[in-house]
């Protein structure tokens, strides 16, 4: 008898198909976040297979900090291109211009876009945001639900999640309220990796080992950029580097990799003994609940 | 690999380890695991203490938990803060909702959801279960079977949580002492003879300590059984749902007017396999409508297949221009259920506000919802007894059985045999929010006719 039996990737992606077309088909007006980071593109990729042959019934949106890297820019934009997507860019940069928000102190903007995203949000009448987050990120992720309920300040509030029974998914809600929902909830970094050798995924060329000049702060290698400059006592130096996530510059860190192709990140993601945000992001390390505060005000 | 972080934060024990059998498996079969108990029995500790002794905590999350642990003047490293997350649950020390976890060893990968044991998180424990393989039941060897036990337990054997595990834990305190967990572990082997619950498996734990969890412990010479890694990685996963007939609930139909030229007349039903396999060329109903026509097509994005199988995520071509919409369900044509809008079924009950006859509900089940009116309650499982008894209302937290009628019949079959069709949700029209967890009982839902007894001698059992 032939053994039926699906890999566990296998089941992750089914997984997500069919929370894709369960909130498209449940609801109005979805939009996918899409950054250009690998779990948004996996995301993206996953919609695509959802509804093949069909077009992706849903625009995607860029909530846009002004501190991107270039080269996730024009990845962003061929693949909207190629897909022949509709892009809704949320600008923190005009929010900045036009005074409705504070630069920061520190220059990070990671906290900046959630009224840019709330306000885009409101404005587009979305009633579903599919976002890549997934719950082995980090501890506030690791308590969301797959499909999360947002009230009309799109606030999250993790002391009263509605239950989520089996895959039978509940994303109905008032008016003014909306969910966020999770396709890849239960993916892990090498999940996500290993999906990407699988399915031979097209990243933008940051993920993988080049030669960058880098200074050292608060214990990671930030590339010295327009917004990135070092500061007195900071040295810059050439070093190999790649970068585990992508998005503000000014506090996404790079870090020391000769994992030029999938298979070398595979191979060294499977035995790091750090997170990807530990590695790389100045932003969760404000304090103990970092991500907690920012998801209840309606981040990611 | 090098970075900087590598240097700078180097914690004890499980950094200096290759993730050897942490996170470099994650290949084989997916098995799913709860935990459940009562208050502080240890779960969050459990949890904590599995992915430690595995070493799949990694330098920085370690870190961080010793940091706290030491902020809050403990001697020990509190292991439940790899999983308690939030804010409040650090304050006060317990779980609030549930956390997941995920980590490999050599032939399975794991996703662990840590539960809360609190009785006002119920619908959370509830949540956690209802998609677990495995439930490990945590007891308090000092404090024995309590309410919230029995709860637990009961809400097992509800959800048909195919393996139930009970962790007498904490067996540290009682200086290992063989004779208080035979004791224990009978008390607990008498509820669930009481529930129904068939093969239970106990063993005796310390999570704090690290006895029994993933290594054989070495103070207990009494117990000569396996740790719960082991038992765990020995479960059977939720194969079988290749074994049941074919159920596919159509969520949406497929009609690309904007697609390549190629595929303008394209007409495709796309799901995900619930149950059962289904290749080109079988015989299939589509229900509520009872049309039967034959499987010409199985699409993905990757290409055509000759066979799907659960939980495959696929598109299905039929022979036979029928009208389906979301919400039909397409089903093996020899093995099909009854299409029904009388529905008799279990609830656990997950609202502030309680159930009361005639109200109206909206019922999910697959992918179709329907109004609803709840025409009797049946009776509320009583935790003392474990016996129904008879009610008005059902409240928070209560199981009971109801029966519906429904606006629109609903194609479901009896939950204890599927769980994937099976299941329905209540949902309360107004709000939008889930109001109970529903499971189909078989023997009698396919008949207006079935009779139900007087509330004095309620017998049936979950
Ligand atoms: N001595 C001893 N203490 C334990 C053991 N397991 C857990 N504890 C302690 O019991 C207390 C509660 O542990 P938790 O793991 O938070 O309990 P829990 O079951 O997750 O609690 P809730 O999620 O709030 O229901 C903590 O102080 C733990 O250190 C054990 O095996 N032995
Ligand atoms: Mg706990």
């Amino acid at each position: 008898m032939t053994t039926r039996t699906l890999s566990h990737l296998r089941e992750l992606e089914s997984e997500a198909i069919h929370i894709i077309r369960e909130a498209v088909s449940e609801l109005e007006r979805p939009v996918l976040l899409f950054s250009g980071g690998k779990d948004s593109v996996v995301m993206l990729h996953l919609a695509v297979k959802a509804f093949w042959p069909a077009p992706v019934p849903f625009p995607v949106m860029h909530v846009d900090t002004g501190h991107n890297f270039g080269e996730v820019i024009a990845y962003r934009d061929a693949t909207v291109e190629r897909l022949g997507l509709r892009l809704v860019v949320a600008s923190v940069q005009d929010y900045i211009d036009d005074g409705r928000l504070l630069e920061r102190a520190d220059g990070t903007r990671n906290p900046l876009q959630t009224q840019p995203l709330l306000d885009a949000i409101a404005e587009h009448r979305f009633d579903v945001v599919f976002g890549g987050g997934r719950r082995d990120e980090e501890k506030a992720r690791a308590k969301e639900r797959v499909v999360s309920l947002r009230d009309e300040f799109g606030q999250w509030d993790p002391r009263n999640q509605r239950p989520e029974l089996w895959a039978l998914y509940n994303p109905r809600h008032r008016p003014g309220e909306h969910v966020r929902v999770f396709p890849l909830s239960n993916w892990t970094e090498l999940d996500v990796w290993r999906y990407i050798e699988a399915e031979d995924i097209e990243l933008p060329n940051l993920y993988y080992a080049h030669d960058r000049e880098v200074f050292a702060r608060d214990g990671m290698w930030l590339a010295v950029g327009d917004v990135t400059e070092p500061r007195e006592g900071e040295t810059v130096e050439t070093r190999r580097v790649r970068y585990r996530t992508v998005g503000d510059m000014s506090c996404t860190g790079a870090v020391e990799s000769d994992a030029a192709t999938i298979a070398d990140v595979i191979a060294e993601v499977a035995v790091t003994r750090i997170t990807e945000r530990g590695a790389t992001r100045a932003d969760d390390r404000l304090t103990e609940a970092a991500m907690e505060d920012r998801k209840k005000e309606g981040y990611f | 690999m090098t970075t900087l972080t590598n240097d700078t934060t180097v914690a004890a024990g499980a950094a200096e380890q290759p993730a050897a059998s942490g996170l470099a498996g994650a290949t084989g079969t997916l098995l799913r695991l709860a935990t459940a108990g009562s208050v502080d029995d240890g779960k969050s500790t459990l949890v904590g203490r599995l992915l430690y002794d595995s070493k799949a905590v990694l330098a920085d999350q370690l870190d961080a938990v010793e940091r706290v642990s030491r902020a809050k003047g403990l001697g020990h490293v509190d292991l439940a803060l790899l999983t308690d997350g939030l804010r409040a649950e650090r304050e006060q020390g317990i779980t609030i909702d549930v956390a997941y976890r995920y980590f490999a060893t050599g032939n399975r990968t794991f996703i662990l959801a840590d539960c809360p044991g609190h009785v006002q998180y119920t619908r959370n424990t509830v949540t956690g279960s209802s998609t677990a393989d495995v439930l490990v039941l945590l007891v308090d060897i000092r404090k024995g079977v309590l309410e919230q036990t029995r709860r637990h337990l009961a809400v097992g054997q509800l959800l048909r949580v195919p393996t139930i595990i009970v962790a007498v834990n904490k067996i540290d305190l009682v200086d290992y002492d063989e004779a208080t967990y035979e004791r224990v572990a009978a008390e607990i082997a008498g509820v669930a003879a009481d529930l129904g619950v068939p093969n239970l498996v106990t063993l005796p734990t310390s999570a704090l300590v690290g006895d029994n969890i993933v290594d054989r412990s070495e103070r207990m010479g009494w117990y000569d059984g396996p740790s719960l890694l082991e038992l765990l990685e020995a479960a059977p996963a939720a194969s079988e749902i290749t074994e049941l007939p074919f159920r596919f609930p159509v969520q949406l139909a497929l009609r690309p007017q904007d697609a390549a030229p190629e595929f303008r007349d394209y007409r495709g039903y796309a799901g995900q396999v619930a149950t059962g396999v289904v290749a080109v060329g079988d015989e299939v109903v589509v229900l509520p409508a009872g049309r039967r026509t034959r499987v010409s097509g199985i699409d993905t994005h990757d290409g055509p297949l000759d066979e799907a199988f659960a939980p495959q995520s696929v598109t299905i071509r039929l022979a036979d221009e029928i009208d389906i919409t979301r919400g039909d369900l397409i089903a093996a044509a020899a093995d099909a259920p009854e299409p029904t809008q009388d529905l008799d079924g279990m609830v656990a009950w997950l609202a502030e506000r309680g159930l009361r006859v005639g109200q109206k509900v909206l019922v999910k089940h697959g992918t179709r919802t329907v109004q609803g009116i709840v025409r009797d309650i049946h009776g509320r499982l009583d935790l003392d007894t474990l016996t129904p008894q008879a009610t008005e209302t059902l409240e928070l937290n209560d199981i009971g059985r109801i029966r519906l009628r429904l606006a629109a019949p609903i194609a479901a079959d009896d939950y204890t045999r599927s769980r994937r069709t099976g299941s329905f949700l209540l949902i309360d029209p107004q709000s939008g929010g889930t109001l109970a967890a529903g499971m189909v009982r078989g023997e009698t839902s396919f008949s207006d006719a079935a009779t139900i007894e007087p509330d004095q001698t309620l017998t049936w059992v979950i």
